[in-house]
């Protein structure tokens, strides 16, 4: 499964359980974001145990795109079946921000900064 | 996309009203370097000028990054593409918003203006909103000034993902308070030309460098 475009690039690879998030986005709202949101939630679905959100090749993010990742978070916290990871670079401030914004959201979000 | 003057072309204009919140910052040094790029509206559909944010984003951002440099040449690489990062993030989605919250019913151009000092940088951008949702961003600004940011931030989270809400969560601004230390103040006018009376907001925000 993966999403695709000049700009960024999704893909949730079932083998290693890892859905890599690369590329810049930078999409207008709720409704552009669907279509990545409902990957993040398929992937979800499909793993019974646990799941990685590689950020690490991920440029950048706007406001909208935190808040699709928000939404992807609290609903597995939600579901309570699932151990997430999410990746990040530690030398990136935004990127460990974010996963510790996540965290917060979601205590038993296990943090991988490199 | 045009470099303009600081000047509004607009001479006819008369204040009717100015209302300003939050910490608004509007005197400069003579000195400070400033850059202002204007965007006029157009026939051209709001989806397909989208992109044009993050452009003019990037080439705010590595515009400012000569400046950066020349100010302490000890400064690391890292180090620039933290602060290019968070200029980009700022100026991207203040020209969101602009554009997202811009009355189409008026003709007047949405401009954003840049004011680097030695260790800050400052954004100023203005656009025509509606009198609507100029109501709205008030109340949000308000609640932003009585209650503590990071509390709201998490909140507006929650909330969004319960309600899969569309309208304006003021996430934006929220993460630019919490995730960058900005401080943010904004500047309602209302403006009066041939006897119609039109609303601007300017937003500010100040990015410690």
């Amino acid at each position: 499964m993966e999403i695709k475009t000049d700009d960024y690039h999704i893909i949730f690879d079932k083998p290693s359980a890892t859905v890599i998030c690369k590329g810049s986005l930078l999409l207008s709202g709720t409704e552009e974001y669907a279509p990545i949101l409902d990957l993040l939630n398929q992937a979800a679905e499909q793993q019974a145990e646990q799941l990685v959100l590689d950020l690490r090749p991920l440029e950048f993010l706007n406001s909208s795109g935190i808040n699709t990742l928000t939404k992807f978070v609290i609903n597995v916290r939600n579901r309570q079946t699932l151990q997430l990871t999410g990746m990040g670079y530690e030398e990136i401030p935004w990127q460990v921000r974010l996963l510790k914004n996540l965290k917060r959201l979601m205590p038993d979000l296990q943090l991988n900064l490199e | 996309m045009g470099l303009v003057t600081t000047d509004n072309p607009l001479t006819e204009l008369l204040h009717v009203m100015i209302e300003v919140f939050g910490n608004y910052i509007n005197e400069f040094p003579e000195n400070s370097e400033y850059l202002v790029v204007g965007f006029s509206p157009t026939s051209i559909p709001l989806k397909r000028r989208w992109r044009n944010n993050g452009l003019s984003a990037d080439f705010i951002a590595d515009y400012l990054q000569t400046f950066f440099v020349t100010e302490d040449q000890a400064i690391s690489q890292k180090q620039i593409q933290v602060k290019k990062n968070a200029v980009k993030y700022i100026a991207n989605e203040l020209l969101e918003n602009a554009m997202k919250f811009s009355d189409e019913a008026v003709h007047y151009s949405t401009r954003i203006a840049f004011h680097l000092h030695s260790d800050s940088l400052i954004f100023h951008v203005t656009n025509s909103i509606n009198p609507e949702n100029a109501k709205k961003l008030k109340a949000f600004i308000e609640k932003i000034e009585r209650e503590d940011p990071h509390d709201l931030y998490f909140l507006q989270m929650e909330a969004n993902a319960n309600e899969g809400s569309q309208g304006h969560s003021g996430l934006g601004f929220l993460s630019m308070i919490c995730d960058y230390e900005a401080k943010l103040g904004w500047r309602f006018e209302v403006l009066e030309l041939h006897n119609q009376n039109m609303t601007t907001v300017t937003t500010m925000v100040y990015l410690s460098l």
